[in-house]
């Protein structure tokens, strides 16, 4: 994934059934591919966040976000700004282990990665990662020699720098 | 608080946002609500035959009359019945409500039932999300209030739309204690009424300098009963109107600066005026593919200033220098108050000049009463027969593009089409609706013979429950617009348009124990209608035309505006 191009929607939503059927609805009627979409509960009960990331040109994403707006139940929605928001990704990756040589060389990469070791087999490790899309793929390509057994990525979630939110109290 | 079923909470709702018809069709999962409704007073159910017909009915009454339709069905195969007729209220921004009985939430043993393919489960909320401006499925028998409330409050504010609610079959029945009141519950919904007046002033700029604007008037103007301010906007400006089929009727089509309507068989004189402007001022309207043709030409030369209550219809098909979300009566009568005194009126201006030349050159008006019986001068001939507050509904095809093009609306909510989804059989059961609402006035619906065989079902419908309106088929055996775009775009291979063996509507009419008449000559027709108005059945006059006769001009597709073509 590019992360020049991606943009991040941040959507606060009712925490209710069916809004994220309503959403995903929006993106697929239209065509836009939905690169990452997170969702969450937020520090109200009865709010959801969702973080959409799309690779889309700025009218496409003003249509999104306009049309995000439109729907009853999505109470706010932003295109975080660039460069004036923190991102994070978490990768869940089991790599196999042929050795113990290998086992130490990944041990160390994951140190370099500031991950963790979170399951451990006679020929495998589970590692966690935590970071920017960026520092994943960075990773993974060099577990790639190794070899990737299985990978799950949670997808982009993020909020905007500094003391600014967007609330429903806004 | 009072302690009642869930059905009773629903009625009572119902009755509090002032409904006084349903239209509807029962079936096993709405069951409990048609047993109280069982000896209600204050609600009239009319029971449809089709559940397309029910929807289209209420969009009809909604239309006519600026208050909400509702219409009423069962589950599964009531419920997806109603699609068609709640698609087409999204597509035209029309506030209905549609509810539907679904299979209980939980079965015997407490087992869930909703969600196993019960007997008539349709997932309806699916089906009808992308459909509805929202959806409901009331869980509790208390919630019911706010939901009805809430659900009328959204069909009816900001840009109105359908509103669904499914009402599973044990919340219908089980009781609790209900609590009524004016409460909503939509707290990210917030429709912008007011204007921006920043981008009014810029707006006040451009036209103040304008030496050719023209308005485009679409079914925005009617909605938000702008007519008044439309008026005075165009006699400030001294600008000529145009109007989308939608916005037909929103500006006397009488009058001096009426240019009548635009897009692929637009008048004329509409589509030529469009591409000379200077300034656009377009009131509510989303600039549809079938009013705008290709983009590239529409309007090339004019700075665009765009009033539409629907912020998401703003730049979404074109770009404009000036958008404005806002309701257009307000934001027509504060653009107004921002203009006045800016503007001198000057009505013997050079555009002035020009629009009244190009009406007198382009306009396809009828010069002299043909022999034959062409649609035009039937049409022609029809609004000197109907009275002014008449109420047209039309179906879809070559009927309702002749319609659009010469028979004249001259007041807001007489002329009811199917503008955005184009259906077929919206027409009668929308006139049904129509009559219901508006009893002392006049509904014709001016109907192709393909069309009206899709929704005809409900002459049942008009003659049992009196509800007498006019339909005039123009019956050319065939499908008539698509053989039109084969003869123009395929070289004239017609496949599978020819209707065969079309029913005798005149006997099609007495069977269900309506009047039929044929009108072979334009004599025949002036003293059907004359008999249909004074008649206190519902009458359908069959008008055998040509079935080579075309909506002519006409702007290929993807062609512009000023590229239309064909003699008229
Ligand atoms: C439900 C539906 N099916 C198909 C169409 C496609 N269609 C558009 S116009 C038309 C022909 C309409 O025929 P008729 O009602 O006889 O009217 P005419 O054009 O002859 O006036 C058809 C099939 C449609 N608009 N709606």
């Amino acid at each position: 994934m590019e992360v020049e191009k991606t943009k991040i929607i941040s959507v606060l939503v009712e925490n209710k059934p069916g809004v994220l059927h309503s959403v995903a609805n929006l993106f697929r009627r239209r065509n836009f591919n939905i690169e990452s979409i997170t969702v969450g509960p937020t520090e109200q009960k009865d709010l959801a966040r969702m973080t959409i990331t799309v690779n889309e040109d700025e009218k496409t994403i003003d249509q999104v976000i306009k049309q995000l707006a439109k729907l009853i139940d999505v109470i706010k929605v932003e295109e975080l700004e660039h460069g004036n928001f923190v991102m994070r990704e978490l990768a869940l990756i089991k790599v196999s282990v042929p050795s113990p040589k290998e086992r130490s060389d990944i041990i160390n990469c994951v140190e370099v990665f500031r991950g963790r070791v979170i399951d451990v087999s006679t020929d495998s490790l589970t590692v966690e990662i935590t970071g920017t899309p960026d520092k994943i793929d960075a990773f993974l390509n060099l577990m790639k020699t190794s070899g990737v057994i299985e990978l799950a990525r949670t997808g982009i979630t993020a909020l905007a720098r500094g003391a600014k939110s967007i609330r429903i109290d806004e | 608080m009072t302690k009642m079923s869930g059905a009773q909470a629903l009625l009572e709702s119902l009755e509090r946002q002032n409904v006084d018809v349903i239209f509807g069709i029962l079936g096993g999962a709405i069951l409990p609500v048609y047993d109280a409704l069982w000896g209600n007073k204050k609600i009239r159910h009319i029971l449809s035959r089709h559940e397309q017909g029910a929807a289209h009915a209420a969009e009809g009454y909604a239309r006519a009359s600026g208050r909400v339709g509702v219409c009423m069905a069962t589950s599964g195969p009531g419920a997806t019945n109603l699609v068609t007729g709640i698609a087409n209220a999204y597509m035209d921004s029309s506030p209905i409500i549609a509810l539907t009985g679904q299979v209980p939430t939980v079965g015997v043993n407490s087992s869930y039932m909703i969600g196993r393919d019960a007997f008539q489960e349709a997932d309806i909320i699916g089906i009808t999300t992308p459909i509805t401006k929202y959806n409901y499925q009331p869980r509790t028998v208390a919630e019911i209030p706010i939901v009805v409330n809430t659900a009328f409050y959204i069909a009816t504010t900001g840009r109105p739309g359908p509103v669904l609610i499914d009402l599973p079959k044990n919340v219908q029945v089980e009781t609790a204690e209900v609590e009524f009141t004016n409460k909503i519950d939509a707290r990210g919904y917030k429709p912008v009424i007011e204007p921006d007046l920043a981008k009014i002033s810029e707006a006040a700029k451009l036209l103040a300098k304008a030496e050719k604007p023209i308005i485009l008037a679409g079914g925005g103007v009617i909605i938000s009963n702008a007519s008044d301010e439309l008026m005075q906007m165009s006699d400030l400006l001294m600008a000529p109107v145009a109007t989308t089929l939608m916005g037909k009727g929103s500006f006397p089509e009488c009058h001096p600066l009426s240019v009548g309507g635009i897009g692929m068989h637009g008048n004329p004189a509409a589509n030529k005026l469009m591409g000379e402007a200077d300034v656009l001022l377009a009131v509510g309207t989303r600039f549809s593919d079938r009013a705008t043709a290709n983009l590239d030409t529409f309007c090339p030369d004019a700075k665009k200033i765009h009033i539409d209550i629907d912020a998401a219809e703003i730049g979404k098909n074109i770009e404009v220098d000036v958008p404005i979300v806002g309701d257009a009566k307000t934001s027509l009568k504060i653009l107004h108050a921002a203009l006045t005194n800016k503007l001198h009126k000057n009505e013997g201006s050079a555009w002035t000049k020009r629009v009244k030349e190009a009406k007198d050159q382009l306009s396809p008006l009828l010069k002299e009463m043909p022999k034959d019986l062409l649609p035009k001068a039937l049409l022609t001939e029809l609004r000197k027969l109907l009275p002014e507050n008449t109420i047209v509904t039309t179906e879809v095809g070559q009927n309702q593009m002749w319609s659009a093009l010469y028979f004249k609306a001259l007041k807001p909510r007489t002329f009811i089409s199917s503008g955005g989804l184009g259906t077929m059989g919206f027409g009668f059961p929308a006139a049904l609706g129509a009559k219901v609402a508006c009893p002392d006035r006049p509904v014709v619906d001016i109907a192709g013979d393909g069309s009206f065989i899709m929704t005809e079902q409900e002459l049942a419908c008009s003659v049992t429950e009196n509800i007498p309106v006019t339909v005039i088929v123009l019956n050319n055996s065939v499908l008539g617009m698509v053989a039109q775009w084969q003869r123009m775009l395929y070289k004239r291979r017609y496949m599978a348009v020819n209707l065969g063996k079309t029913p005798d509507f005149v006997k099609l009419a007495e069977a269900y124990g309506a009047q039929g008449f044929r009108a072979r000559s334009i004599e025949e027709f002036q003293k059907a209608v004359k008999t249909a108005l004074k008649s206190k059945v519902t009458t359908v006059i069959d008008v055998p035309i040509g079935s080579e006769e075309d909506v002519v001009p006409f702007v290929p597709p993807g062609c512009g505006l000023p590229q239309q073509r064909g003699d008229y």
